[in-house]
């Protein structure tokens, strides 16, 4: 079997995996989910029947499983109770701002955090060098959602000048789309400002260590032999080969990627699959609970699906997944 | 059998610091002594700090001129919105946030240890059987299963350990599976297997005392990640109500508006408290790595 076809079957049984996973996690809820959605323990049969059968939770495990996922095909996630809306709808908008959220810090992150990496990495034993490293660990120490909350105060309350909530400005009235663009990035500054901050860490840290550990390569110092201008001795031998590690470790970063989103669109109320989560558990709103859940997982494995492809374009050596 | 099989220069080499040496390795690592001592001085502050400070941290101000009050003399860090004592609240937090992630570290630890020592050492069908469902649990994305589990299960100090320990295994899983394959063909291995020692005898004498100094670093930097999840299971509301987590202080300082009130003695001390703990661990996990894996040495 070639290996892209493997990995494309693998990635298809983990979305099969996440999908009864999820499907038992909210059907087998301790104790009755109809009692949990309804909220009441004084409920008629009828009611009770007739809830079943909305939520889908009449007949056995089985045939619910089978409808589970029919619905599912048809890109039915169900109906939230909380916003009166087709789950399906509601997500897709939020899932749009999340990605641009993310696309945003992300690029940020990836070239402002491999750049300094890099820079500490050729400087080993310098003082530039040991202060980027315990600002980075600094960094990564911190808790996304308060750092959120730190600039929330300062541009806020303390400073002022930008917007700290939502992703454009309530009941604005715009002349034409640029100035809708300015306002949406305008919003997005202090969010992805917040990612990059705590992002930025893992990847200088990851960066770093991969160039130190290319450094002590045999055809590191016959580069230094030769005589090489610092320059393409640290770009184009080490850091093309330290990019490797890089991509590898940056795969399993995803996940941290998402979480980090999710608090800060709860702190800065940004309009994406964090904060719907977020107002998804404060309301006991368990079809969006759940559909979030799928969403975010199925997106993190189509990217980490995504990441593979460039790391095979990027090392031919790979044929197979280890 | 009376003799012990221990690894010999001619197993190809197992790096051993030797007794007492890794601590002293750690002090002399400038990051890793200022990790440790962070770590001390906090342990010493969440177990101590609540049976010296007078005030208890949820009780509630007497009059309305009790609320969200500045730093005093007798409130050192102020009052919160129900005119509680911060700073008793930030000590009892200490003791919630670091035990939690103690013990979910403790869960991870075994199960990870567990999944990867049988899978590195029977291979085959177990490996790949174990390795299938670590690679499963190591992409999907933890906080939001973490959120789902705990919205179902409901909010109290054990399903949250649980849930975070249940779901920060899979990375050590992975490191000691890779441990116990090139452990397990060492050649004292392959004596003790000659001389007629079980599998059972083989892992408890020969493996797992090895696996367990090499996971060392990791386990450590595992309890940062534990209790950065418990902060943020808490910030989202999902801690347990009745405890006080830095998280949850903080998730209160941020639901009642203690921002926009300008109210900085609320929520700076339980932030920096979680970034303090966190640093501490970070660093010293860091420094073990540095120890453990020479080429890492630099300048830091």
């Amino acid at each position: 079997m070639p290996p892209l076809l493997r990995r494309f079957l693998l990635l298809c049984a983990s979305i099969f995996a996440i999908v009864t996973f999820n499907f038992f996690l909210f059907h087998v809820i301790p104790g009755d989910p109809i009692r949990l959605i309804a909220r009441s323990q004084h409920l008629t049969p009828e009611a009770v029947a007739h809830l079943r059968q909305v939520y889908g939770l009449d007949g056995s495990l089985l045939t619910q499983y089978v409808d589970y996922l029919r619905n599912l095909l048809h890109g039915d996630l169900g109906y939230s109770y909380s916003l009166q809306e087709d789950v399906s709808s509601i997500v897709g908008r939020a899932l749009l701002n999340t990605l641009l959220l993310l696309t945003c810090s992300t690029i940020i992150v990836v070239t402002a955090g491999v750049g300094i990496g890099v820079f500490a990495g050729s400087r080993v034993g310098k003082k530039s060098d040991s202060t980027t490293v315990v600002t980075s660990l600094v960094l990564w120490s911190l808790p996304t959602f308060w750092v959120g909350m730190l600039l929330l105060f300062t541009f806020g309350v303390w400073i002022g000048g930008l917007p700290i909530s939502g992703i454009t400005t309530p009941n604005a009235i715009y002349p034409n789309v640029f100035v809708v663009i300015s306002d949406v990035a305008r919003h997005l500054i202090l969010p992805t400002l917040t990612l990059a901050m705590v992002d930025i860490a893992f990847f200088i840290i990851i960066t770093r260590t991969s160039l130190v550990e290319v450094s002590g390569e045999d055809y590191m110092l016959t580069a230094r032999g030769k005589g090489l201008p610092r320059r393409t001795l640290v770009w184009k031998h080490g850091f093309r080969n330290a990019l490797l590690p890089v991509v590898t470790a940056s795969v399993l970063y995803i996940s941290a990627l998402v979480a980090g989103a999710i608090q800060v669109e709860v702190v800065f109320s940004w309009p994406g699959m964090g904060l719907l989560t977020y107002n998804a558990v404060l309301a006991r709103d368990y079809p969006v609970l759940e559909a979030c859940f799928l969403v975010i997982s199925v997106a993190v494995l189509v990217a980490n699906f995504g990441a593979d492809l460039v790391y095979r374009r990027l090392d031919p050596r790979v044929t197979v997944t280890s | 059998m009376s003799f012990d099989l221990v690894p010999t220069e001619g197993d190809a080499v197992l790096r051993e610091a030797p007794r007492g040496g890794t601590l002293r390795a750690l002090w002399s690592d400038r990051l890793g002594r200022a990790g440790l001592l962070i770590l001390i001085v906090v342990t010493i502050a969440a177990i101590f700090g609540p049976m010296i400070w007078p005030f208890d941290p949820s009780a509630v101000g007497e009059s309305a001129a009790s609320i969200l009050q500045p730093p005093s003399s007798a409130h050192w860090l102020g009052t919160d919105e129900l005119g509680r004592d911060v700073f008793a609240q930030f000590l009892a937090g200490a003791r919630i946030s670091l035990f939690v992630g103690v013990m979910a570290t403790l869960i991870s630890t075994v199960i990870g240890a567990g999944f990867g020592v049988l899978a590195g050492y029977f291979m085959g069908g177990i490996d790949a059987f174990l390795m299938a469902i670590t690679d499963f649990f190591l992409v999907i994305p933890a906080l939001p299963l973490m959120i789902a589990l705990a919205a179902i299960f409901g909010q109290n100090l054990a399903i949250v350990i649980l849930v975070i320990g249940l779901l920060s295994w899979p990375r050590t899983a992975r490191i000691v599976r890779s441990q116990t394959l090139s452990l397990r063909s060492r050649q004292y291995v392959a004596r003790a297997r000659s001389l007629g020692a079980t599998n059972t005898r083989i892992i408890r004498t020969n493996i797992a005392p090895h696996v367990g100094q090499l996971i060392v670093a990791n386990t450590i930097l595992v309890v940062a990640g534990c209790i950065l999840a418990e902060a943020t299971l808490a910030f989202i509301g999902l801690g347990d109500p009745n405890r006080i987590s830095w998280g949850s202080s903080l998730h209160f300082a941020f639901v009642s508006g203690a921002i926009g009130r300008g109210a900085w003695w609320y929520f700076l001390p339980a932030g920096l408290g979680i970034l303090t703990v966190v640093l501490g661990f970070t660093l010293v996990g860091h420094a073990f790595e540095r120890i453990e894996n020479p080429r890492l040495r630099g300048g830091a």
